[in-house]
């Protein structure tokens, strides 16, 4: 193991169930350090995608390492370099706050005091010191949650594998938890999400694996996907009202694509392909001697990312 | 934040001291829901007293001499239909997904097992301990005394360990902790009812009375019967402990390839 092996790599990973090929040949590299999200919709893959890397699911295909342990060979140091919160929250009902960090860090080797003030540390880190004493079954689900990612960060894990972690839970827990997970990576953890959420993704993510019926469809930073799919709009208002005509024919011209008027008739947006094609555009209205009082180019929502690549309306 | 501060991994715990940590889970458990409890003895506690007032006098004559037959098979009965506790544990744990958790540390694969096994032998002897206070003070006196009883209660524990293989297993295999204690309780109504426990076999038509003499919980019953009451023989405690050793055997390593398979 050395600090250039990524925190994930894996090759052609292969999950079937009877016939369903679940996970169908995905090949995944986390840098370390990131927050990569698998953003796709309900049963694309994605959960059991993480399964297998967190040692949960054997692959029947392929191979993949985590934090430089191969799966296969040395599933042990793989499950002492991760962590993992899925997608419910896996927690004791009937134990306390306080207890439930305290069994696990019993469990990582914490003795006797030790395991206390860990758990302890990590309630009056996660906001949830006033609760340690309470039985989980009485958390709101953003405590819940909240006490789940705690319950992973007993130990520093290598990589976070965090299935879902906001599904299901209102605007401000979500706000809260996203915070969090930005703190996390902060810190130096490799979190590596799950999500259906474009939103969520876009967020937080540095890199995002875009995958539907277990096939990974495209791959890149949220700017490039958005770019591949060739949907972002550039904007241009033009100085001189008299020269609007002009400008719109010439970006039509390189652009190939209708120019819409906005309402009060002082701008022009268009459909580019790539920021280079816009630029080519820009260039040409700058040539013609078009002043431009402003242009900016913008980006479709994920939203529209994702019906670009799948041509489904809504993951 | 200086809980999100990077901390290292102590020395890795024995497999032994998991194993405790999954058994102070057990008696936390006890701690919180008490309720438990309750389940665990009214069932035995009322058939103790139902079936020695009420059937006592009709089927040995009176309800003094019932009872110092029926106690000890009514501690069979309690720790066979206790052992239902861990499979519904271990079913409720896995749909939660707890165990994802658990399976995702680095510790002893079979910990939890032990845990809950732990968890039951504590269930066995509180069980039991309240039932044999019972039966003490209505009246029933075993004549092995001090040296009888804790060798029964090793046995009842053996039993309870045993039968607890059995709701191990159906715990990993259905996921709806109501699901493993319906199947669980249409095999051991029948296997239990028809034993020795309640009836003598000698009052049974015959081929009823075939199938009770070698049905395990009978053969268990007796030897239950012969270490309390200081009658007990080698072969009669050794036919005991055929049945919980051979569900040992036979579904421990069912339940480690079951709980390794995924």
């Amino acid at each position: 193991m050395n600090s250039i092996t990524p925190a994930v790599h894996a090759r052609g990973l292969v999950k079937k169930f009877g016939d369903l090929r679940a996970v169908d040949g995905i090949d995944l590299d986390v840098p370390r350090g990131m927050i990569f999200a698998i953003l796709g919709p309900n049963g694309a893959g994605k959960t059991t995608l993480m399964r297998m890397l967190a040692t949960l699911l054997h692959p029947d295909e392929g191979a993949a390492s985590v934090m430089g342990h191969d799966l296969k060979a040395a599933p042990d140091q793989v499950r002492a370099s991760i962590a993992m919160t899925g997608q419910f929250a896996s927690l004791d009902e009937d134990l306390t706050g306080r207890e439930n960090l305290m069994l696990l860090a019993r469990l990582w080797g914490f003795r006797g005091k030790l395991a206390r003030e860990r758990a302890d540390q990590l309630l009056a880190t996660f906001d949830l010191a006033d609760a340690a004493t309470k039985q989980v079954k009485d958390y709101s689900g953003g405590m819940r949650r909240r006490l789940d990612i705690a319950a992973s960060l007993i130990v520093t894990p290598g990589v976070l594998f965090l299935d879902e972690p906001t599904t299901g839970l209102d605007p401000v827990a979500r706000k809260s938890v996203w915070g969090m997970i930005r703190q996390l990576a902060g810190s130096g953890v490799t979190i590596l999400l799950t999500t259906q959420y474009m939103d969520e993704a876009d967020q937080l993510a540095a890199r995002i694996a875009v995958i539907d019926h277990g096939k990974k469809i495209a791959e890149g930073t949220p700017r490039e996907l958005k770019v591949a799919t060739g949907s972002g709009f550039l904007h241009v208002a033009v100085a001189d009202p008299a020269r609007l005509e002009e400008a719109a024919k010439l970006l039509e011209l390189h652009l190939r694509a209708a120019v819409q008027r906005s309402a009060e008739g002082g701008r022009l947006a268009v459909v580019a392909k790539s920021p280079k094609d816009a630029n080519a555009a820009l260039g040409a209205l700058i040539d013609a001697g078009i002043e431009l009082a402003d242009f900016s180019m913008g980006s479709p929502s994920l939203e529209e990312v994702f019906f670009a690549l799948t041509g489904k309306a809504k993951p | 934040m200086i809980g999100l501060t990077q901390v290292a991994r102590p020395p890795a715990p024995s497999a032994f001291s998991n194993a405790l940590v999954f058994g102070w889970r057990a008696v936390l458990k006890f701690k919180h829901v008490p309720e438990q409890l309750f389940d665990l003895v009214m069932t035995p506690i009322m058939f103790t007293l139902l079936f020695t007032f009420v059937f006592g006098g009709a089927l040995a004559g009176s309800p003094g001499s019932y009872l110092q037959v029926f106690l000890p098979g009514i501690l069979v009965q309690t720790v066979m239909f206790n052992a239902v506790y861990s499979g519904m544990g271990l079913s409720t744990d896995l749909s939660k997904g707890l165990f994802d958790r658990f399976r995702s540390l680095p510790i002893w694969s079979l910990a939890p097992f032990a845990g809950l096994m732990v968890g039951d032998v504590l269930r066995h002897t509180i069980a039991g301990g309240i039932i044999l206070t019972i039966g003490l003070i209505l009246g029933y006196r075993p004549e092995a005394g001090i040296l009888g009883v804790l060798g029964s209660f090793a046995l009842l524990i053996t039993i309870g360990f045993g039968t607890g293989w059995i709701f191990i297993v159906l715990g990993l295999l259905i996921r709806t902790p109501m699901t493993v204690m319906t199947i669980g309780f249409t095999f051991m109504f029948p296997l239990i009812f028809a034993s020795n426990i309640m009836v003598d076999p000698k009052t049974m038509p015959g081929w009823l009375r075939a199938f009770v003499e070698v049905n395990p919980v009978s053969l268990m019953t007796s030897a239950m019967r012969g270490l309390m009451g200081g009658t007990a023989t080698v072969e009669q405690v050794g036919v005991a402990l055929i049945a919980p050793i051979t569900l040992t055997l036979l579904l421990a390593p069912l339940t480690v390839w079951l709980y390794r398979r995924q």
